[in-house]
């Protein structure tokens, strides 16, 4: 065994050669007691998971076979101090259990809870030999915080992994630059218009009108909730480098609620083309770019 | 005498200017330093008068950065040109241009913007009141 213990609050696997042949043996022995009595101690855990109502979105079954196996991944890092096989089923573990809508509570009160359970049978077992006792526990303790935190790390960061996925999503659908006709881009905006986003949606919205070859763009916030004055500032800003590529924007959409807010805060919007609405905004652009739309039945039919 | 001829040379490189009708068309094909800038504006200037040109368009299409000296210099040749009676057009900024420079502060208000120089053309013909066939084909 290469694992050893000292006082101190450093990993079991950090080598003391001083350490007596006694305590090297203490981790095997600790780990012994644990695999005779897993029936037991399991039972007794899965009873606390229960009792504490946690992990209420799995059933008993579910919870009892990934109880087993976190038990024995459990033992496995006390006997060989190696914790990247608890890191990567861990990581598995919370890749299955996150989609189904497990908190981070939950999670870290279950690995609390075997660690608990565990020491309560260390307790009951050495409770006669006080400094025999007190030499497992130092041998345990760390051990086993190392494992809480391992699991907790690892379903944080799988979660915020997730996170980061669907913000890409997000970000990825939210932004459709869309030619309605020729030369005339709308550009529905639906969501916050924080910071990065506004400045991904203006580039998007440049390199879209050199595409498109685009003279007017109607953009229809129809779809954001609330404009503050750092929105509003990057409307105006993607008015204006718009500008300076030779297209017009014309902004629709604006409730009445955000037309309060813009005046209130003061924010210059003279030089914005406003129209009510996404279809009047619309017809603008048409106006702007010379096209007239017709309906056919009305009588005066062509043949172009 | 030499350098100035070969900076001259260099000048004519980096810049033409083009007569096309009443308009002239002025095209910056390489990034200009400040002296550059004002030798261009001067030139324009001069050439605006000489050709009583009713139009101007300034193709910046390959430029990758208009700092804030450039964008005040096309923009003191457009009040210029104004007096000389012409409107100024700038057309071609690039999307990542048009971006650094709103972000720099810099918006040329006063001056108007185009695509390309098509567009451009179209733009000045709207705004000289010269109709004809081109305008006609500008959003057919």
């Amino acid at each position: 065994m290469e694992h050893s213990e000292d006082r101190s609050q450093h990993s079991p696997s950090s080598e003391d050669p001083e350490t007596s042949i006694e305590h090297d043996q203490l981790l095997p022995e600790l780990v012994a007691h644990l695999r005779d009595s897993r029936t037991e101690l399991r039972q007794e855990w899965a009873n606390r998971i229960t009792e504490a109502s946690l992990l209420s979105s799995m059933t008993p079954q579910e919870v009892f076979s990934e109880a087993t196996t976190v038990y024995d991944n459990y033992v496995g890092v006390l006997e060989t101090g190696s914790v990247e096989a608890l890191q990567k089923y861990a990581q598995d573990l919370s890749e299955r259990i996150i989609p189904r809508g497990v908190e981070t509570h939950e999670v870290l009160g279950i690995v609390l809870f075997l660690r608990d359970v565990l020491a309560r049978s260390l307790f009951e077992k050495y409770h006669k030999d006080f400094s025999l006792l007190n030499r497992i526990l130092d041998a345990y303790e760390p051990a086993a915080n190392r494992i809480a935190n391992t699991v907790a790390v690892s379903f944080v960061q799988e979660r915020e992994r997730v996170i980061r996925q669907q913000q890409d999503a997000i970000r990825e659908l939210s932004t459709p630059v869309l030619q309605v006709r020729e030369r005339l881009l709308i550009l529905p905006i639906i969501g916050v218009l924080d910071t990065q986003r506004a400045q991904q949606l203006t580039q998007q919205l440049l390199s879209a009108i050199r595409r498109h070859r685009a003279k007017v763009v109607v953009v229809d916030i129809t779809g954001v909730a609330d404009v503050d004055v750092a929105a509003a500032t990057h409307l105006v800003q993607t008015v204006d480098a718009s500008r300076l590529m030779g297209a017009g924007i014309i902004i629709t959409g604006l409730s009445s609620e955000i037309a309060q807010t813009l005046v209130h805060i003061g924010v210059d919007l003279s030089k914005m083309n406003t129209v009510g609405d996404l279809q009047g905004g619309i017809e603008e652009a048409e106006r702007l770019l010379g096209f007239a739309v017709r309906r056919v039945a009305d009588g005066d039919r062509q043949p172009d | 005498m030499a350098t100035v001829n070969q900076t001259e040379q260099a000048h004519q490189i980096s810049v033409s200017i083009l007569r096309q009708g009443a308009y002239l068309i002025a095209s910056i094909h390489a990034a200009l330093d400040d002296e550059e800038l004002g030798r261009f504006q001067r030139d324009l200037i001069r050439q605006i008068t000489k050709s009583r040109s009713r139009g101007v368009i300034i193709d910046v299409g390959a430029l990758d950065v208009l700092d804030s000296f450039g964008s005040c210099t096309l923009r003191n040749l457009a009040l210029m040109a104004r007096l000389q009676g012409a409107v100024t057009v700038i057309v071609g900024i690039q999307p990542d241009v048009a971006f650094a420079m709103v972000h720099l502060g810099i918006h040329l208000e006063d001056v108007h913007t185009a695509l390309g120089l098509e567009e451009g053309l179209a733009r000045l013909d709207e705004l000289t009141g010269a109709g004809g066939a081109r305008s006609a084909r500008g959003s057919a």
